[in-house]
């Protein structure tokens, strides 16, 4: 789907946003190093994540902004906004973990919102870890405008 | 736990441009209206703005607080509002629903003004 967005008429670009591209899958070694300045950054200083057993409920955010989807990868990161997100745990994760990720884009549609018209993506992205098992599901909305 | 529950809530330290420097290198998200005071400012966001994903970050760490880091199952939120520098946020909750072991929760984090910035639920394994 190919669209054209005009944020304020004096800025006009186009999207193109594609149901179905997806990343490349790439594994990711979960380092406790990585966990805690995470939990640090957030100001979370629960023991489990200096001791490996858990990583923050949002972990999975850091794998993110390494999974290049094509179509969103092009595109200027200043002009997202993050509408919702949503992780789906079936087991925590945890540091010495291999994690297998891709991401996807589900859904693309175009609304009006008090900023004008903006294209609404909604990326998923599942984890496995080495033995293949589904770590974690994360499914996000992205407001591009 | 029971369901209508609150939970206590938890006061976070006021957010600070070095927090979210901080947040851009530990989580990789580098977009300038994070840290960059006239990028916000040129896409009309009157200066940086907080990550969304930080203040669903302070509610992953109030729903591990109250269940265990290891028992979050799972975490939805919308962001609803803007999270600027200097904003004290805090996360609250109320237990909707027990089922066995699990326990369905609403959270969200309120800023100074008690403006809701962030709503989502939660699921986690109790006891």
């Amino acid at each position: 789907m190919r669209f054209s967005v005009k944020r304020n008429s004096l800025w006009p670009v186009t999207l193109d946003v594609q149901a179905g591209d997806a990343s490349e899958p790439i594994t990711f070694d979960v380092e406790r190093g990585a966990v805690v300045r995470l939990a640090e950054a957030i100001g979370d200083d629960q023991a489990a994540y200096e001791e490996g057993t858990a990583a923050p409920p949002t972990f999975p955010t850091t794998f993110t902004f390494r999974l290049p989807v094509p179509s969103l990868r092009a595109l200027d990161p200043a002009r997202f906004i993050h509408g919702d997100q949503e992780y789906a745990y079936e087991r925590p994760l945890r540091a010495g973990d291999r994690i297998t990720c891709v991401a996807k884009v589900a859904d693309v549609t175009e609304k009006e919102t008090r900023l004008g018209t903006a294209t609404f993506a909604v990326i998923e992205t599942e984890g496995r870890d080495q033995a293949g098992e589904l770590v974690f599901t994360g499914r996000a909305t992205l407001i591009v405008r | 736990m029971k369901a209508g529950d609150d939970l206590e809530p938890l006061v976070k330290e006021p957010v600070t441009r070095l927090q979210l420097v901080k947040y851009a290198g530990a989580s990789g998200d580098f977009n300038p209206i994070h840290w960059d005071p006239e990028r916000g400012a040129e896409m009309g966001l009157g200066g940086v703005i907080a990550h969304g994903m930080l203040s669903m970050g302070f509610l992953g760490q109030y729903v591990a607080g109250v269940a265990g880091p290891e028992s979050v199952r799972r975490l939805k939120v919308r962001f609803g509002a803007m999270v600027r520098p200097d904003d004290v946020l805090t996360c609250k909750g109320t237990v909707r629903e027990v089922d066995g072991n699990r326990a369905a929760i609403d959270v969200w984090a309120e800023n100074q003004d008690g403006e809701k910035v962030t709503t989502g639920e939660a699921e986690v394994e109790i006891g």
